[in-house]
């Protein structure tokens, strides 16, 4: 059989990426344009200059990813784009980049949900083995997503009001820390020994979902109360309370649905799932559970465009295609393609 | 020379093929279509009434702006990724000079002008190839007293035009003429003209759109940084 090669792009948020993926598992070249020194003078990313970033990189950034997997657009058998969720004028370069691409060289398009894509980031790693429990946590998901066969997703929970890597970066800067507060947190937990006792929101017994706005706010009251009493809070022990806190939700709740859906394999996915805190936690709870778990390098938990090009590759396999009208979907829904 | 000009830099839509100095087809709308699902398809829409394969293109042309952030950012992302593609050159110019390609043989003034909202424009004015005032984002009560005081007759181009007509009048006076409101659509082939006119190629990479603003984000924060004495 003839190698399968898709160049992939994703322009969802503050990355401008490309990659080209063989065979849906193998990464030939995968090429990431960061913009996040020029969103941290404004303490997150700015939708309106993350867009011209984007206009200015991504034909860089696509030439270098063919570069380095040195092929030609001819060698391609597809190209795939993020279609959403994201940001709107963000979405919408990725996405004319790819249509324009696709049809000066004569190729089919395909557009990928970005969290089917962060999803198959483990693709990439090891073969996915059904049915199969993700956990999606980033900057703007916290979600778990069973998954029976490829391209078959069942969201039974997600955030109801702030995403976990939100809530990271809401808590780093009533720390003071700088954007992205995420790796700080992390970083100021692993050196505490005592932590602060912050609640667990757990909502319904039986429910999946998360909430993590609540948390937020006891930690910003908790700051307040400290100040208003003349003292001052120990940024390491705050930081280890909310971690704890966050932490025990979303192993407790993992290890519940991997428990009740009968998964043979639990994979993590998106950019929090690089914390070191939420990483030990999830490996030794499934670890005791004898379930395999596995996490993405850091390179392809965050934003990239490999993962797209492997969720892309699986469609490309069941006959999605996409055409020269795709628009951004900033609220896409995660929708199965498998019959 | 087959050329392929691209404007999306407002809300109307037009796509042109020239070849050998005929414009072979073109199409234009202002129907509120979305330039992300428009864009696109009229290009090869345009490509197939022509009876052109896309391959064959020899140079791009393409409004650059300014204008809405997105449309700007469209157009200029579809021209330069394909101009990349096809390793062909790519033009970019101004949407506003575009504008005034569409009246030719007025030997006075021509204004256009794009709504920026807030009672502020885009707008450029030109003489001929000579620029009179600068394309750049005014304030509308501070763009008309400097065309009254050219005391030549003036045209205004551009479909926002008639939105602030009253006040162009009002501060312009007798001098200010209105275009027919067939020439207030870009057009694609007046793209390609002008394109053909300046014929400076630009390194396809840098290629990026003229917003003749900075984002509002970077505004205040330039302010802030400002008032912190930094």
């Amino acid at each position: 059989m003839e190698n399968q090669l898709i160049l992939a792009i994703e322009t969802s948020c503050d990355e401008t990426a490309a990659a080209v993926i063989k065979n849906g598992n193998e990464i030939i070249s995968n090429v990431v344009a960061s913009q996040i020194e020029s969103h941290k003078r404004f303490g997150g990313v700015v939708p309106e200059i993350a867009s011209r970033h984007h206009v200015e990189q991504i034909t860089i950034v696509i030439e270098e990813a063919l570069l380095q997997a040195k092929i030609t657009p001819s060698d391609l058998t597809a190209v795939a784009v993020t279609e959403g969720p994201g940001l709107v004028g963000a979405l919408l370069i990725g996405i004319n980049a790819a249509k324009a691409f696709a049809f000066a060289n004569s190729l089919p398009l395909i557009g990928v949900h970005h969290i089917a894509g962060h999803i198959y980031a483990n693709e990439l790693m090891q073969p996915m083995v059904f049915p199969l429990l993700a956990l999606v946590v980033s900057g703007g998901h916290t979600e778990l997503v069973i998954m029976k066969e490829h391209g078959s997703f069942e969201v039974i929970g997600e955030t109801r009001d702030d995403a976990a890597g939100e809530a990271y970066d809401k808590v780093a800067r009533v720390l003071g820390l700088p954007y992205p507060g995420g790796p700080h947190i992390d970083r100021l937990a692993h050196e505490a020994t005592t932590a602060v006792d912050f609640p667990r929101i757990w909502l319904e017994e039986d429910s999946y979902d998360f909430s993590f706005s609540g948390l937020k706010s006891a930690v910003i009251n908790y700051k307040h109360n400290v100040d208003q009493r003349g003292g001052e809070i120990s940024a390491e022990e705050v930081a280890k309370g909310f971690q704890d806190s966050v932490v025990e939700v979303i192993t407790g709740k993992a290890i519940r649905a991997a428990r009740e859906y009968d998964v043979k394999q639990v994979v993590a996915a998106g950019g929090v799932s690089a914390n070191k805190g939420l990483r030990t936690a999830l490996t030794a709870a499934f670890d005791k559970e004898g379930i395999p778990f596995y996490v993405p390098p850091l390179a392809l938990c965050t934003d990239n465009a490999a993962m797209i090009g492997a969720a892309a590759s699986k469609m490309y396999d069941s006959g999605v295609r996409g055409n020269l009208a795709m628009n951004g979907t900033p609220g896409m829904v995660l929708t199965n393609w498998c019959e | 020379m087959i050329w392929l000009g691209i404007d999306t830099a407002n809300a109307p839509l037009s796509v042109a093929v020239v070849k050998d100095e005929v414009v072979v087809a073109e199409l234009t709308q202002n129907n509120k279509v979305t330039h992300s699902i428009g864009a696109m398809p009229t290009i090869e829409e345009a490509l197939i009434r022509a009876k052109l394969s896309v391959k064959e293109i020899d140079a791009i042309a393409v409004s650059a702006g300014p204008g809405s952030y997105t449309g700007v950012r469209i157009g200029v992302t579809i021209a330069k990724t394909l101009a990349w593609s096809l390793q062909k050159p790519i033009i970019p110019v101004s949407s506003l000079q575009a504008l005034t390609y569409n009246v030719p043989y007025f030997n006075g003034v021509i204004c256009a002008m794009i709504d920026a909202r807030r009672q502020h424009v885009y707008s450029g004015a030109y003489q001929g190839e000579q620029v009179i005032i600068e394309d750049g984002h005014y304030a509308v009560i501070d763009l008309l007293p400097k065309l009254r005081d050219l005391h030549v007759p003036i045209l205004f181009v551009g479909r926002d035009v008639t939105m602030y007509w009253d006040i162009i009048e009002e501060i312009v006076g007798p001098h200010a003429l209105r275009a027919p409101f067939t020439m207030d659509l870009p057009r694609a082939s007046e793209v390609i003209r002008l394109a053909m006119a300046q014929p400076t190629e630009a390194a396809v990479h840098d290629v990026t759109p003229i917003y003749k603003r900075i984002a509002e984000a970077e505004a205040n924060w330039l302010k802030e940084q400002k008032a912190n004495g930094k």
